[in-house]
């Protein structure tokens, strides 16, 4: 209990509460004994925290109630009321963020747009390869040329030299001298010129291309040309059979090529209705082929194949043509007319081809 | 002069605690500091506790005896508060160079410090206030903080008589002082 007895006279010491005799004798205490002064010192650090302590609290105390008088006095904005104008409060607090994080979104939304676009243009192309050879070389072109010279030596070639640098195939529509082939062959070609498979060269120049249904119509412009027999074959008006079985005939090399396959559905590129899909082995050069039935109908012109499958190729349907012939009859006035007698019918397939092969022509230009 | 009399009026009542004068500071410094706080990504919360925060930095100056006063509140009360708004926009990096400054101000960085040490102090004590458990805690506020008397806490805890509380004060004193200063020494 002396310790107790002690403290107290500490406090009692501190806040004042002694008279004097009483203060004389305790500093007295302090002074001959170091224990207790050592207890006094520590004891008064302990109070002069608590009082600081204690000062603190009713400063806080004040301060808060102070604080809450102004808040209802409507000085300071209620802490409740926040709600009331937080837009603005996030707005000023957000704004550079949000400025920030603007321009990137237009940033972002633009580029993915742009590269959207471009990507999907560029699919779309790489997905349909257009069966035109690019690729034809002057060394082609010259062995070729000898080759004629030597097969064919009485038909002297007075032309001047032409050179290409595409080949696809092309046909008879009419034994006047109009070729139908791809409006893709000949989109781009400043020259063009139809070659049959003797090598002789005839000048043509494009009286009718549309892109949307990618059917082009050549005229044989040079007087060399005369005028061919009657065209064996004629064109389907209506849609052909799924599993039908189909050749072709092609300029894919500098040799015509006959390729066999069947029908395989009845509509196209994503689901384009205006052509075929066929199963054949074709290659770049055979774009503007006839696609022709058992009967020696055509059904369709090859126009081009998925590049990443195999044997998926597209064909116009031969109803397109007609819609071609009527429009160049209106624009150009040329008149164009259709065989009406199929003399293919109930031939072997060889016979077919013999008789069929002087009326596909290679197709050139540069 | 007169400026500066109103204003040592005003510290001297801030250090008695008195609420008139503590009135008066709010009234004139609080709309500048919110504004500042709410242009630099703050909220009206955030301004006042960095108010209430400046608000016992310039209460601990004005208790101290060296203490002079050498700018006008408003301009030590706004540089404070910077100083404190920047520090906690640092602390949550947040922290924006650019921040705005739209008035003068005065060094308060050692005041700042010394007011973090105290802080650190005042939450010893609580703590082991805290850790002492009931009715200890409110017998040793009530006599150490609210000042009361003896008789009085007697009454109000329902002790017998004085010497009882006394006693019970006694041993509560003891162990606040133990834990106290168990933390104080770590």
């Amino acid at each position: 209990m002396e310790d107790n007895i002690l403290l107290d006279a500490i406090e009692k010491y501190r806040y004042g509460q002694m008279d004097d005799q009483e203060k004389v004798f305790f500093e007295e205490l302090r002074k001959k004994n170091p224990e207790i002064d050592q207890i006094a010192a520590e004891h008064n650090f302990f109070l002069a925290e608590l009082d600081k302590m204690s000062e603190l609290k009713n400063l806080k105390h004040n301060l808060n109630l102070v604080e809450s008088k102004l808040v209802n006095e409507g000085a300071i904005s209620r802490r409740e009321g926040k709600t009331k104008a937080k837009v603005i409060y996030l707005w000023n607090r957000y704004r550079r963020t949000i400025a920030v994080a603007a321009c990137i979104a237009v940033i972002v939304s633009l580029s993915t747009a742009s590269f959207v676009s471009n990507y999907s243009e560029k699919k779309n192309v790489s997905v349909i390869t257009p069966l035109v050879d690019n690729k034809l070389n002057q060394f082609e072109h010259k062995l070729n040329q000898i080759e004629h010279k030597l097969n064919d030596a009485s038909s002297v070639i007075t032309k001047e030299k032409f050179e290409a640098n595409f080949r696809a195939t092309g046909f008879l529509v009419d034994a006047n001298g109009y070729i139908i082939t791809n409006a893709h062959v000949v989109v781009n070609a400043k020259n063009l010129i139809i070659e049959n498979k003797k090598g002789e060269q005839f000048s043509a120049k494009a009286v009718y291309s549309n892109p949307a249904t990618d059917l082009a119509i050549l005229k044989i412009t040079d007087t060399s040309f005369k005028k061919t027999s009657t065209l064996p074959y004629t064109f389907s008006k209506t849609s052909a059979d799924l599993a039908e079985p189909i050749f072709t005939l092609g300029y894919p090399r500098e040799e015509v090529v006959y390729g066999e396959g069947y029908l395989s559905a009845k509509s196209g590129f994503s689901g384009d209705t205006a052509s075929y899909q066929i199963s054949i082995s074709v290659n770049p050069g055979n774009s503007g082929g006839p696609v022709i039935n058992k009967n020696g109908e055509v059904i369709g012109i090859i126009s081009s194949k998925e590049t990443n499958a195999d044997g998926v190729v597209f064909a116009i349907k031969s109803k397109n043509i007609y819609t071609a012939l009527k429009e160049v009859k209106r624009d150009k006035d040329e008149n164009i007319k259709v065989s009406s007698e199929n003399s293919l019918k109930g031939l072997k397939r060889v016979q077919q081809i013999k008789k069929l092969e002087d009326f596909v022509y290679k197709v050139k230009g540069n | 002069m007169k400026i500066y009399d109103q204003e040592k009026a005003l510290l001297e009542g801030l250090a008695a605690n008195d609420t008139t004068a503590i009135e008066t500071i709010y009234r004139e410094n609080y709309a500048v500091i919110q504004a500042f706080i709410v242009k630099n990504n703050g909220y009206p919360d955030d301004a006042r506790d960095i108010f209430q925060e400046a608000m016992i930095i310039l209460f601990e100056k004005a208790k101290s005896s060296s203490f002079v006063l050498s700018c006008q509140i408003k301009t030590y009360l706004y540089s404070v508060c910077r100083r404190l708004w920047l520090k906690k926009l640092q602390k949550q990096n947040r922290y924006n160079p650019s921040i705005e400054t739209i008035q003068e101000t005065v060094a308060v960085e050692d005041e700042i410090e010394t007011h973090e040490k105290r802080n650190e102090d005042f939450t010893l004590m609580e703590n082991a206030l805290s850790k002492i458990g009931e009715p200890c805690k409110s017998l040793l506020e009530a006599f150490y903080i609210q000042k009361k008397s003896m008789p009085e806490i007697a009454a109000s805890f329902g002790y017998t008589n004085a010497d009882n509380a006394k006693t019970q004060k006694y041993k509560c004193l003891v162990r606040l002082k133990k834990i106290f200063f168990a933390q104080y020494k770590h």
